[in-house]
């Protein structure tokens, strides 16, 4: 019978299934940090119970982290608490931990890939919804919970019923400023902030297949964003020639039986979804949101759309708008911009500092704009100086950040002022959610840096120089 | 961390008739920073909840005295967002047993029923009749019948059915959890492990 890409992966890691209840399954990957693994370690303590697999499971210090003086001890108690118990609590299992201050930290979706702890036909968990960029790779990944937590380190299983599966096929050619953060939003408000919620997302179609492993996995992230637990696409030769020579990819022997079983990992012709959807990607435009959930997200040129259009109820459709401060059928286009964040394991790998620069090249930061620009790890930081970025950057008027998931969750001090704007290539446009009372515009790199310049929403096209695609 | 068995809720419920609740606001990420689980219920609903200088919001149902119980009831899609299970631990520790919605993210119900909370899935006009009945009588009660996987508004004897999977349903039933299923499958856990790609 034929079958889809993710039953493949997730049947074969099926230890025992449960009549009437979840599978018992199998994680090949487990990541860990500071803010959701204290409390599954002290479980373990009061059941007296070990790790099971320690060299399964990586640590890397990323939520609550500073992103300026990493060098010296952090100003906040509890956040110097937790970092602290990860750090012990590493030690104790033999857990590898890639601390502040480790040139490999940062954060742990972007660390994962970059130095091939992330590969085709894995299963991955971590105790964050964002776990979900990992299916990029053609992987089960998956955000869980605290309690899942202390299941994987205690039996690297967790109890999982099988979600059901969704593909979206995307094809056509994109149009010029239009990045993988767009499809991604376009996805979201097709589907809404709940429309995949029971679902596993298979992205197929020619998008998907001339996208970078970096906007695979931008897109990939976004999945939780519009319920689905996670997103995977079948790994091919743009999959494997970002592998090869990764420091924990296989090599050698290993490499091609690797390879040979990662070339098996796709979707056989005539197998069943639950659910399809197709879209045209000729007909994405850079996107933008203009309410707090990710599904409300529209054409940058657009209007935003009246209570009708929006699917919610109108309750919660004029509290959205009114926390914006927006009022229905508004153009974004020239809105006042106080703050813009270029970050977090959606848009913070060297592509996007790559699209970032491209728009900024030649011109000068906008008055009045706070620029926060915060690498996913020290591995992109070290590329953006390597590459020439930094100077652009520098002479234009901004200045870069250390790596960590800073204002895209506001745990740290990077806190959006209550009330101010910010154009944000993150996730979540969530009331407060960078901050209390911040009101968040989720975009593209493209999209942050239009606005860096101009202080304003502006239509990164017309900044983009006629002879690039 | 074990939980109190779950068999037969008969309560009160606080209303709160707002779609796409998300886990931020649940609990916001600025009250993450605690290595124990310990204290969350006292920052459920924060920025809803309290002005910044610490002050109750006066109109938020969690401060309207009018409305309490041991059942929380949501719009459509409560829990959406992340995986962090400290939202769940802020309804349990502020002491919800239950959440009613319509709809929700699958993280927040699989956490919500790994601590010890029920989650109610019911129809979109059962949730519209469950606010009415509250707006009519605050002091409303409603059964959550979990072997019978009911529920029902008492002053009305409206009913509806729920579904929850026969494992979990045990669990909760009998206050067990996941780890003590698991640590009894170690063997065949680790023969299987042996034989995995990775």
């Amino acid at each position: 019978m034929p079958t889809t890409l993710f039953d493949k992966v997730w049947d074969s890691h099926v230890v025992k299934k449960i009549n009437e209840g979840p599978d018992v399954f199998f994680i090949d990957r487990h990541f860990i940090h500071e803010v959701t693994s204290p409390v599954a370690f002290l479980g373990l303590e009061k059941r007296n119970i070990d790790v099971m697999f320690p060299e399964r499971t990586f640590a890397t210090a990323d939520h609550n982290t500073p992103t300026i003086n990493q060098h010296l001890p952090v100003q906040d108690p509890l956040s110097a608490n937790q970092l602290k118990a990860l750090e012990t609590n590493a030690a104790k299992y033999g857990i590898s931990h890639w601390g502040l201050g480790n040139p490999k930290n940062g954060i742990v979706h972007v660390v994962g890939p970059e130095n091939g702890i992330t590969l085709p036909g894995m299963t991955i968990v971590c105790g964050d919804s964002h776990t979900s960029t990992h299916g990029a790779f053609g992987a089960i990944a998956f955000g869980i919970g605290t309690s899942e937590v202390e299941m994987v380190l205690s039996s690297q299983c967790i109890m999982q019923p099988k979600p059901k599966k969704m593909r979206i096929t995307v094809n056509g050619k994109l149009g010029k400023g239009v990045t993988p953060k767009d499809v991604a939003l376009y996805m979201i408000s097709q589907l809404s902030a709940a429309g995949a919620t029971g679902y596993f997302v298979e992205y197929a179609g020619d998008v998907f297949e001339n996208m970078s492993m970096e906007g695979r996995m931008t897109v990939c992230n976004m999945s939780i964003e519009m319920g689905a637990r996670g997103g995977i696409v079948a790994p091919d030769e743009v999959t494997f020639s970002y592998l090869k020579g990764r420091e924990r990819a296989p090599k050698g022997a290993e490499w091609d039986k690797a390879l040979a079983y990662w070339k098996t990992l796709k979707t056989d012709a005539g197998a069943h979804f639950d659910l399809e959807y197709t879209m045209d990607g000729a007909k994405i435009e850079p996107m933008i949101t203009y309410g707090t959930n990710p599904g409300m997200g529209m054409g940058i040129t657009g209007h935003i759309p009246l209570a009708e259009q929006a699917g919610d109820s109108k309750a919660s459709y004029e509290k959205s708008l009114q926390y914006m401060g927006f009022q229905k059928a508004d153009g974004m286009l020239g809105k006042k911009v106080d703050y813009v964040f270029i970050g977090s394991c959606t848009n913070g790998r060297i592509e996007d500092f790559r699209a970032f620069a491209s728009i900024v090249k030649g011109r000068k930061k906008a008055k009045d704009v706070t620029v926060w620009m915060v690498p996913g790890s020290h591995i992109v930081e070290q590329q953006i100086r390597e590459e020439g970025i930094l100077d652009i950057l520098t002479e234009a008027g901004f200045q870069l950040r250390q790596p960590g998931c800073s204002a895209c969750l506001a745990m740290n001090d990077d806190k959006i002022p209550k009330g101010k704007y910010a154009v944000s290539t993150s996730n979540r446009n969530f009331e407060g959610r960078q901050g209390p009372g911040s009101r968040t515009m989720l975009a593209s790199p493209l999209v942050a840096a239009a606005a860096a310049v101009t202080g304003v929403i502006t239509d990164p096209r017309e900044l983009i120089p006629d002879d690039v695609a | 961390m074990a939980y109190d068995k779950f068999t037969v809720l008969k309560s009160t419920a606080v209303p709160m008739p707002i779609e796409n609740v998300d886990t931020d606001q649940i609990i916001p990420a600025r009250f993450l920073k605690a290595t124990e689980r310990k204290g969350f219920g006292d920052n459920l609903f924060r920025d809803w909840r309290y002005n910044p200088d610490g002050s109750p919001i006066q109109d938020f149902v969690l401060n309207n005295p009018i409305y309490k119980g041991k059942i929380l009831v949501g719009g459509k899609n409560f829990g959406s967002g992340s995986s962090r299970e400290h939202a769940a631990w802020a309804i349990y520790d502020y002491g919800f047993r239950c959440v009613v919605s319509s709809f929700f993210a699958d993280i927040f119900k699989n956490n919500s029923l790994n601590i010890g909370i029920l989650p109610v899935q019911v129809s979109a006009p059962f949730l519209e009749k469950i606010f009415t009945a509250i707006e009519a009588d605050p002091h409303t009660e409603f059964e959550i019948n979990l072997p019978e996987e009911t529920i029902t508004i008492l002053a009305t004897g409206e009913k509806e059915s729920f579904a929850i999977n026969h494992y979990k349903k045990e669990n909760l039933l009998n206050g067990y959890d996941d780890i003590d299923y698991l640590q009894a499958m170690k063997d065949e856990i680790q023969s299987f492990a042996t034989q995995t790609m990775y």
